[in-house]
């Protein structure tokens, strides 16, 4: 299988992620998620190493990553003073869609959402979860080759965060790679392969059958719990990113 | 009164951090007294003025020399005919044309008179008017010269002037009590009308106002630090004028402090004002730049005198605030006048300032009730 | 090019859905012209006087009467008390005074110079200067009427005069409107491009949205074109709107071409918007920004010439002028206005401009970064 993106920051930060899978990225909070999140965005620059997202490389080659690439950041950014119709035709507008497909993609977008009633309203009117919902598929409607969610169901409630994780599982099975940090360790269990962060370097990386067998605990939460605890070096070594493909 | 102090060096905190800011509060009254100290000035100097001399003899040249060697004229272009005039003058190259006729010093001679005009650009009426009056004086000048080797003595009634308060006729006498009126009411308005909405904007005032602290607390505690702040610039800017433009207090600087302190009280309670009318930070900025600044600028009698507006105008001039501090301003720090010959500018500066805290109040009042 | 019109689209949207702005944009400019034109001018024709007329005869009388009559002067007062005069100039009662002491009826009867004094009040130095040149004027024509006099039935070529006639090009009777119009409107285009168009760009910093935009293919220079095109229009609409008022309230002249005066007020807008979005891109939040864009439209404004002539001012302030759009659209609409200056005739001024449009757009462009 290809490799989809490759991302070495320093020396601590070097993992694959591989096409169609749903790639978690966990780790406390300043454990350094959201400055990776932003360097494979092209929202910042990485001062070493080598990236590459989506076949390109994120120092030469930036505007054809964002090309090809889905964003969706931890503060709710659509604009809040237009319409939800307004921002779909907007990022629509930015992909270089064409108005009819805009259309087309903007009702199926709603349909699905059960969001008609929704199009015409302020975004800043909308509930949270709506707001998060959308905000994803907006971030997807150009069917980027990655899509990036920072911490996507911060503050929403149990059955938003359901639906939005059978968002992913259908973005997912357009062979759409999604790329997702959190915190919630439940949401980890739905990850094809997980990543945990512990300041600034990757202390493991597998499935969460894997680790969850490799750390010998019941649920992702333990093993977080084992390798991120301050002061606890994890006791496998370091996984090497250079994946062992699946 | 713990907790609001508390709330008060968490306000002047929040500020005094941004060094940028900072900076800028208290750099743009230093340039901006500066520049206009030096920059603006209505003095009538070097004066571009083209010559059609269609005699072009000695007399014609002796009087370009006069005028020319004045100090206030500067030989412009020279015209060879009637339709060079608008042409030089449509390129903004020159201020005037003086055209002598044809035999200007024969006639001079033979017939006793000779006749010039002068044709100015009224597209800029000060100066027209200033160059036309100029030259005028000179040519009068240069006549009686002439007469003065013909008839007896002089004839003339001639004036001396003795221009008060301002011998020197320097243009900062009159910038620097504006200057200071326009940044006061501009900075303290923008300010705090700024500050209040954007704790609206980004919803931490409902934060703040399920706090124990009141309302009024609340407000206060935001303005204060400007206060300050204020009052700090206009000591700057009185210090600059002493240092750099020799133009010293010359009443009581109690006073005068005194006044500028309620006017920065009537700044800032218009911000309040401002910011109980405004939903967003765009919105307060417009209006109190926007909307304050021409305003502040053109009906204050900071470059043109009250007194020349059409009437019916001292009604709206007497609507801005300015218009009240610029004449207590003038009257301490370059007439020398005591508080007596300011009272009821101070008086109206007072009503004005607690009309905008009560206006404030009762909004404020009806949005939380 | 078709996500540039998406953009823009976006733009116009998000000013227009701000009720208050929406309106506000046009609605400003509009009343402030409307309200400030006619109120601003230096035409003095309402010069306080105190007369202290020592003398009391009719020379004195007559000098007095010739003064009431000009239509510049109004004597509101007359003393014989220096003290009493002063202390009305003092208290702003009377802007100056005019004293003839004794024994100017006869000098002047036998030929001798007759000596009065005046004060101005010259805090307004501007002002000091125009009475002072009117009194000036009242007094030579006083003079001539003397001279004529005394000569009497001598033929007054009996000595050689030059004659002065005066005309006043382009605005014949000085009226101050036709001046301040232009300005004002120039004033009120630039204050609201350059803090709008600023803020903008500043708040979509503040509230994040400008992120998602970062990580969009989106050019940089589309996106900063995009911010500037619907304050341009909209500017440009404002200039529309004051000029059709002003030529149905103020009855302002037509010279030269509208289109050349568009075209000026078009790179002007260009040269404002590139500048204030060139500082949004060092603000961090929207009062950082609204103090430095105050700091720089002051001065743009106050330094502009549309107050007090360019001419005037020391030479370092007139190169700094080579740089302040506001100096050259104050020249140019006066020029193509009142002058109907041509194409030709301002073509120095609008090449300078483009380039400095053209340098500070390409300064935002350059300083806007899509990666933090």
């Amino acid at each position: 299988m290809k490799k989809f993106g490759n991302f070495v920051a320093n020396d601590n930060l070097n993992f694959e992620v591989y096409e169609g899978e749903i790639f978690g990225f966990l780790g406390a909070n300043g454990a350094g998620k959201t400055t990776a999140i932003r360097i494979l965005s092209g929202l910042s620059e990485s001062t070493s190493g080598e990236v590459i997202v989506a076949g390109y490389n994120a120092k030469k080659q930036p505007e054809q990553i964002k090309k090809n690439i889905g964003y969706m950041c931890q503060k709710f950014s659509l604009y809040a003073d237009l319409t939800v119709k307004e921002n779909i035709m907007l990022y629509g507008g930015i992909y270089g869609m064409r108005k009819a497909l805009i259309r087309e993609r903007t009702d199926i977008l709603l349909n699905k959402l059960n969001f008609r009633e929704y199009g015409d309203r302020f975004i800043s009117d909308l509930p949270l979860g709506l707001k998060q919902k959308l905000a994803f598929s907006v971030a997807v409607m150009h069917e980027p080759k990655i899509v990036f969610l920072d911490e996507p169901t911060g503050g929403v409630d149990p059955i938003t965060r359901r639906q939005f994780w059978e968002m992913i599982y259908e973005t997912a099975a357009r062979d759409i790679t999604v790329f997702v940090t959190t915190h919630y360790m439940d949401e980890a269990e739905y990850c094809d392969r997980i990543s945990i962060m512990s300041e600034g370097k990757i202390v493991a990386l597998d499935t969460p059958v894997e680790l969850k067998k490799q750390y010998d605990a019941e649920s992702v939460e333990e093993v977080f719990v084992k390798i991120a605890r301050p002061g606890n070096t994890p006791h496998p070594t370091p996984i090497s990113s250079r994946g062992e493909g699946e | 009164m713990k907790r609001f102090l508390g709330f008060v060096k968490k306000e002047f905190l929040h500020i005094f951090r941004d060094f940028r800011t900072l900076v800028i509060l208290f750099g743009i009254p230093v340039v901006q007294i500066l520049v206009f100290g030096f920059v603006v000035s209505t003095d009538l100097k070097n004066a571009p003025v083209a010559f059609l001399d269609l005699s072009n003899d000695e007399i014609t040249q002796k009087v370009s020399d006069k005028i020319c060697s004045s100090g206030f004229f500067r030989r412009g272009e020279t015209l060879l005919n009637y339709n060079d005039i608008d042409k030089t003058f449509r390129k903004n190259k020159i201020k005037a044309v003086i055209i002598y006729e044809k035999d200007f010093g024969r006639k001079l001679i033979s017939e006793g008179k000779a006749s010039m005009s002068i044709i100015t650009d009224g597209s800029e009426p000060n100066m027209a008017t200033l160059i036309t009056n100029y030259i005028t004086a000179i040519v009068t000048d240069f006549n009686r010269e002439l007469a003065g080797s013909q008839t007896t003595g002089k004839l003339m009634v001639q004036p001396e002037v003795r221009m008060f308060y301002n011998p020197s006729l320097k243009g900062h006498f009159m910038f620097v009590p504006g200057v200071i009126t326009l940044i006061l009411i501009l900075i303290c308005a923008l300010m705090t009308s700024v500050t209040i909405t954007r704790e609206k904007e980004f919803g931490t005032m409902e934060v703040l106002l399920v706090s124990p602290l009141k309302p009024v607390q609340i407000i206060l505690g935001k303005v204060m630090p400007y206060f300050l702040l204020s009052f700090i610039n206009v000591i700057m800017i009185l210090l600059l004028s002493w240092l750099v433009f020799g133009l010293p207090v010359k009443g009581s600087l109690v006073l005068l402090l005194a006044e500028s302190m309620l006017y920065i009280l009537m700044s800032l309670s218009l911000g309040i004002l401002i910011s109980t009318v405004s939903k967003t930070m765009q919105q307060a900025i417009f209006i109190s730049f926007v909307g304050l600044m021409l305003p502040t600028i053109l009906l204050s009698g900071f470059i043109f005198p009250i007194e020349n507006m059409p009437s019916g105008y001292g009604w709206v001039a007497a609507l801005m605030p300015p218009k009240y501090f610029i004449i207590i301003i003038k009257n301490i720090m370059i007439k020398g006048t005591g508080f007596l010959y300011v009272w009821k500018e101070t008086l109206v500066l007072t009503v004005m300032a607690s009309a905008f805290i009560w206006l404030s109040i009762r909004k404020f009042k009806i949005r939380l009730g | 090019m078709r996500t540039i019109l998406y953009l823009i689209r976006k733009e116009f949207l998000q000013i227009f859905r701000d009720k208050f702005i929406g309106k506000a944009i046009f609605g400003v400019p509009i009343v402030q012209m409307l309200l400030l034109v006619p109120a601003v001018t230096f035409e003095i024709n309402n010069v306080r006087l105190c007369i202290i007329d020592r003398d009391m005869t009719t020379e004195s009388r007559e000098l007095v009467n010739q003064l009431e009559g000009s239509t510049f002067f109004k004597v509101r007062f007359a003393t014989f008390s220096e003290q009493e005069a002063n202390n009305l100039l003092h208290r702003g009662k009377c802007d100056l005074v005019l004293q003839i002491p004794p024994g100017f009826g006869k000098e002047t009867g036998i030929g001798n110079p007759g000596r009065i004094l005046v004060s101005v009040n010259a805090i307004n130095a501007v002002n000091a200067q125009l009475s002072w040149a009117y009194l000036n004027g009242v007094i030579r024509d006083y003079n001539m009427n003397i001279v004529a006099e005394n000569t009497g039935s001598l033929t007054f070529g009996s000595f050689p005069q030059i004659q002065i006639s005066n005309r006043y090009w382009y605005n014949e009777l000085l009226n101050y409107k036709y001046y301040m119009l232009p300005g004002v409107l120039g004033i009120l285009v630039l204050a609201i491009g350059f803090l709008l168009a600023g803020l903008n760009l500043v708040k979509e910093k503040e509230s994040g949205t400008i992120e998602q935009i970062n990580v969009t293919p989106v050019k940089k220079y589309h996106f900063i074109i995009a911010k500037m095109v619907p304050f341009l229009i909209i500017g440009l609409i404002d200039l529309a709107v004051g000029l059709i008022i002003g030529k149905l309230t103020f009855n302002i002249p037509f010279e030269g071409s509208i289109a050349i005066l568009f075209l000026g007020s078009a790179i002007f807008m260009v040269a404002v918007l590139g500048l204030a979005l060139f500082i949004s891109t060092f603000s961090g939040t929207q009062q950082q920004f609204m103090f430095t864009a105050f700091f720089f439209i002051i001065i743009f404004v106050l330094m502009s010439g549309i107050f007090t002539p360019l001419e005037s001012m020391p030479l370092w302030a007139q190169k700094f002028d080579l740089i302040n759009p506001a100096a050259y659209v104050m020249r140019i609409n006066r020029m193509v206005m009142l002058k109907g200056s041509t194409f030709q005739d301002i073509s120095r001024d609008i090449w300078s401009l483009t380039l400095i449009a053209i340098a500070f757009t390409a300064l935002a462009v350059n300083r806007y970064r899509k990666t933090a």
